[in-house]
C-alpha cells in the first residue's frame, strides 16, 4: 500500500483509515492554486503541473462515501475538489502524467489497467465498503468499464463529462442529465485556450520574425536600417495580424466563420486582416516593388492564418482524426504554396526595388 | 450556438447491429449524443458528429461498435510524420510505447 504525501501544500490534513493516513483535502482553492491555473492557460510548466497519485480524501470521506476517479494534473483535480463543497468523498487519483482526463484517456494513461493497478496499490478495497468507482465520462475512450470489473471487482459509473454537474449527478442517485453527457465547446471554453495557442506559435516567432526584420533590411534604394524599419517592420506587423488571425481569433470567433474546415475559418480571417492590413498601408508604396510586396502579404497572411487555425483542431473537442487528415491533405499543400509563393514575392521585391 | 459539426461522411464509426446486446455503454460514453437507443438496440443518430474518441467501442462487451480511434489534432499528424515525439501543442506528450502508432500520438 502507498499514500500520497501528506507534505503537499494543497493536503489541509489527514484521515486516518485501515490503509493509513489518507491525505485529505477541501474544496476550496488558495491563491496558489489560481495563480497555478493562470501560468498553465500561458503553457508555463504545463507538463510538470502534477500531484502524487493515489487515493486522497475530500472532506471527512466514510466507508460509505463515493469515490470519485480523476488524473494527476492538478488543474483537472483542483476543478474536481472545487465543484464539490461540503461533500464528502474519496478522489482517486491516476497517474497520468500530468495530461487532462480525456487527453490521457485517449492515449490509455487513464486506462483499464492503470485504473485496476491504482485501486489494488492504494488499498482501496479496505477503505471503503461498497465497490463502486465514479468515472468523468470523458475517460471512456481509455477505460472498458466490463474489464475493470473483472481485474479489480469494482463497478464502473460513468459520471457526467464536467465536474460541476458531479453534485447534481450525485443527489439525482448517480444519474445524469442528458446535457450533461455532450461536449461542448462555448467561447468562454475556446477563450481560455487562446493564450496557449498564442504562446506555442510565438515559440516559432520569436526566431522567424527578427528574421524578417533584419532580411527587410537588404535591397532598395534607402540606407539598410530605414529599409529594415519601412519592409521589415511591416513584414513583423504582417506576420503578427496573421498571428493574432489564426491562433486567436480564428479559435474566439470559431462557430461564427464560414466554413467547417479549420484551415478554411483560418482563410477567412486572414484574407481580412490582409486587407485591413493592405488598406492602411497602400499609399505609401512605389509603383512594381511596392506592389509585389503587398502581393507577397496577400499570400503570406492568409497562408500563415490557415495553417495556425489548423492546428487549432488538437484543442477542439469534435474534431476526428479522419476529418483532420482530410482537411490536410487539400488545405497543407496550399498553405505550404501560398506561403512559400508569398516569401519568393517578398524576397524580389526586395531585389527589385 | 448550437452543435458543431466537421467535415461530413468522413467517419469510420461502425455499427454491427447484430452483435449489440443493447446495454447501453456506448450511449452513455458518447460525448456528441451520435448514438441513439432502437428497438432494445443502439443505431447510429449523427454520424458527422462523431470525433472517433473511441469511447464507445472500448466500453462495448461485444465488439459491436467499431472504430478507427484517433485524436484528431493536425500539429499531432504534422509532428509524427515528422517524426518528432512531443510537443508543445494539444495534448501530446511523451507516446505510451516508443513505437506507438505513428499517426496517433494521443490516440491508442
Amino acid at each position: 500500500m502507498s499514500l500520497p504525501s501528506l507534505k503537499q501544500p494543497f493536503v489541509v490534513g489527514s484521515i486516518p483509515t485501515a490503509v493509513g493516513e489518507v491525505p485529505q483535502v477541501s474544496s476550496s482553492l488558495g491563491a496558489m492554486d489560481y495563480w497555478g491555473m493562470f501560468k498553465v492557460r500561458w503553457r508555463i510548466g504545463r507538463m510538470r503541473y502534477k500531484i502524487e497519485p493515489g487515493l486522497y480524501a475530500l472532506g471527512r470521506p466514510d466507508d460509505r462515501s463515493p469515490v470519485l476517479v480523476t488524473a494527476n494534473y492538478k488543474m483537472t483535480f483542483d476543478r474536481l475538489r472545487e465543484a464539490l463543497p461540503g461533500r464528502n468523498a474519496w478522489i482517486l487519483v491516476l497517474d497520468t502524467k500530468g495530461i487532462n482526463v480525456w487527453c490521457a484517456a485517449g492515449k490509455g494513461a487513464f486506462g483499464t489497467e492503470e485504473l485496476a493497478a491504482r485501486v489494488q496499490s492504494s488499498g482501496l478495497g479496505q477503505v471503503v465498503s461498497h465497490r463502486e468507482l465514479i468515472l468523468p465520462q470523458l475517460s471512456g475512450p481509455g477505460v472498458a468499464a466490463h474489464q475493470v470489473q473483472k481485474l479489480s471487482g469494482f463497478k464502473v459509473i460513468y459520471g457526467p463529462i464536467r465536474a460541476k454537474d458531479l453534485g447534481a449527478f450525485l443527489d439525482a442517485g448517480q444519474k445524469a442529465m442528458p446535457e450533461m453527457r455532450r461536449k461542448t465547446f462555448n467561447t468562454l471554453e475556446r477563450a481560455v485556450l487562446a493564450p496557449g495557442e498564442l504562446v506555442a506559435t510565438m515559440k516559432f516567432g520569436v526566431f522567424i520574425l527578427p528574421l524578417f526584420f533584419f532580411l527587410g533590411g537588404l535591397g532598395g534604394p534607402g540606407d539598410y536600417w530605414t529599409n529594415a524599419w519601412n519592409h521589415g517592420l511591416f513584414a513583423v506587423q504582417a506576420l503578427l495580424w496573421a498571428i493574432l488571425a489564426g491562433a486567436v481569433l480564428t479559435p474566439i470567433l470559431l462557430p461564427f466563420l464560414p466554413g467547417r474546415a479549420f484551415s478554411l475559418k483560418g482563410f477567412f480571417l486572414g484574407v481580412v486582416a490582409a486587407v485591413i492590413l493592405l488598406t492602411i498601408r497602400g499609399r505609401h508604396l512605389a509603383p512594381l516593388p511596392g506592389l509585389l510586396e503587398n502581393l507577397a502579404w496577400l499570400f503570406m497572411v492568409p497562408a500563415v492564418s490557415a495553417y495556425l487555425a489548423m492546428n487549432f483542431t488538437g484543442c477542439s473537442t469534435y474534431t476526428s482524426l479522419s476529418g483532420v487528415k482530410k482537411e490536410m491533405r487539400f488545405a497543407l499543400p496550399l498553405e505550404i504554396g501560398a506561403g512559400s509563393l508569398g516569401v519568393v514575392l517578398w524576397v524580389g521585391s526586395r531585389f527589385l526595388a | 450556438m448550437g452543435r458543431m459539426v466537421y467535415l461530413k461522411d468522413v467517419v469510420t464509426l461502425k455499427l454491427a447491429e447484430e452483435k449489440c446486446v443493447g446495454c447501453g455503454m456506448c450511449l452513455v460514453v458518447c460525448p456528441h449524443a451520435v448514438l441513439s437507443p432502437n428497438n432494445g438496440r443502439v443505431r447510429i443518430e449523427n454520424r458527422d458528429a462523431c470525433m472517433e474518441c473511441g469511447a464507445c467501442a472500448q466500453n462495448c462487451p461485444t465488439q459491436a461498435l467499431r472504430v478507427s480511434a484517433g485524436v484528431g489534432c493536425a500539429a499531432a499528424v504534422i509532428n509524427s510524420v515528422l517524426g518528432r515525439k512531443d510537443s508543445a501543442y494539444c495534448c501530446v506528450n511523451e507516446p505510451k510505447k516508443q513505437n506507438d502508432d505513428p499517426e496517433v500520438c494521443c490516440g491508442k
